[in-house]
């Protein structure tokens, strides 16, 4: 279970590592924990999948890549095979289950437009089933942000309330 | 601009995590044979150029009891859809907005928003929020919730 704290350390971690020497002595400096400790953390944390991954985040699509939105409709009976086609394809970034129809959506990110054209592709056809595709043509806002201090106090909130 | 060789060598190194590590740039350079140095003033240039969108924790929103994470898509007349778009995109507990193509019949949807919440209760409030900015522009709606995360690694570039 995370405290408000560690919602709190993993909201400061979300970005802005400092690009110095030692980039987590300086943040644990910020936060009065020590370098060891905060190494310590962002690791257990990784390994337990609180954080998916701790590094930089490249916007390939400012260097010619792509990145496409595409979704699937798979027969229940079929999806976990569908899955592991999909997700062997090392282009997809991302596959998530919804609840609809199309209830398998995932992201192609490749070097080229012609790549991700090509990664689609091949998936329609390793698994016979057509792939509808949603490439971006306006981004509006994009910032992954969770309101993770809003949910620190809420917490805080909830345990006050318990307490009461 | 395209990547250079030094470029993709620092991508495919640092694309699954830094290291680590105290000194997780002097790491990374000695992967590359490179001092420490050059990797941070390549990542000071990338975050810049906008090619690095940050540095940090990607956390995972379920573990993070942001359990309820609905991909809301909306019919939006083709003549509002940017100028309503820029505002739905500024609604808090909105991630990501983009306009998309439809795919007619099956998918009439033209606007994408995600919502994420810590309870399905929570998601359709920011959607009837969404719902009343969108007014009359809007033809039809659907929340599409996830219910398991299948794959996220993020980008993975082949080596150099």
């Amino acid at each position: 279970m995370l405290t408000p704290e560690d919602l709190r350390l993993i909201d400061r971690l979300h970005g802005g590592l400092p690009l110095s020497d030692r980039p987590f002595a300086e943040l644990a400096a910020e936060l009065g924990c020590s370098e060891y400790t905060l190494i310590e953390r962002v690791h257990g944390w990784l390994t337990a999948g609180v954080l998916t991954r701790f590094g930089p985040l490249f916007q390939i699509e400012r260097a010619g890549g792509r990145f496409v939105l595409a979704a699937i409709a798979v027969p229940e009976e079929r999806f976990d095979a569908v899955a592991a086609i999909v997700n062997a394809r090392p282009e997809v970034a991302h596959n998530y289950r919804r609840e609809h129809a199309l209830n398998m959506w995932f992201v192609v990110a490749a070097e080229t437009p012609a790549a991700a054209d090509a990664a689609l592709a091949r998936i329609e056809a390793e698994t016979g089933l057509p792939v509808l595709a949603f490439p971006k043509e306006r981004e509006f806002f994009v910032e992954l942000r969770l309101p993770l201090a809003d949910a620190a106090a809420a917490l805080e909130t909830e345990e006050a309330d318990d307490a009461a | 601009m395209p990547l250079d060789a030094f470029d993709r060598e620092l991508i495919a190194a640092t694309q699954g995590g830094l290291p680590l590590v105290p000194r997780p740039y002097e790491a990374v350079g000695a992967m590359l044979g490179v001092p420490g140095e050059r990797v941070r003033e390549r990542l000071a240039q990338m975050l810049e150029q906008g090619l690095v969108r940050r540095i940090g924790a990607v956390p995972n929103h379920y573990a993070l009891g942001f359990t309820a994470n609905g991909m809301s898509v909306w019919d939006v007349a083709d003549d509002q859809v940017d100028a309503l778009g820029e505002r739905i995109g500024a609604l808090a507990g909105v991630s990501h907005c983009y306009r998309r193509p439809r795919h007619l019949p099956a998918w009439p949807y033209n606007l994408f928003a995600m919502l994420h919440g810590r309870s399905r209760a929570e998601v359709e409030a920011q959607a009837r929020e969404v719902e009343t900015l969108l007014g009359s522009a809007c033809r039809g709606h659907d929340i599409l919730y996830s219910t398991a995360i299948l794959k996220k690694t993020g980008l993975r570039l082949s080596g150099a």
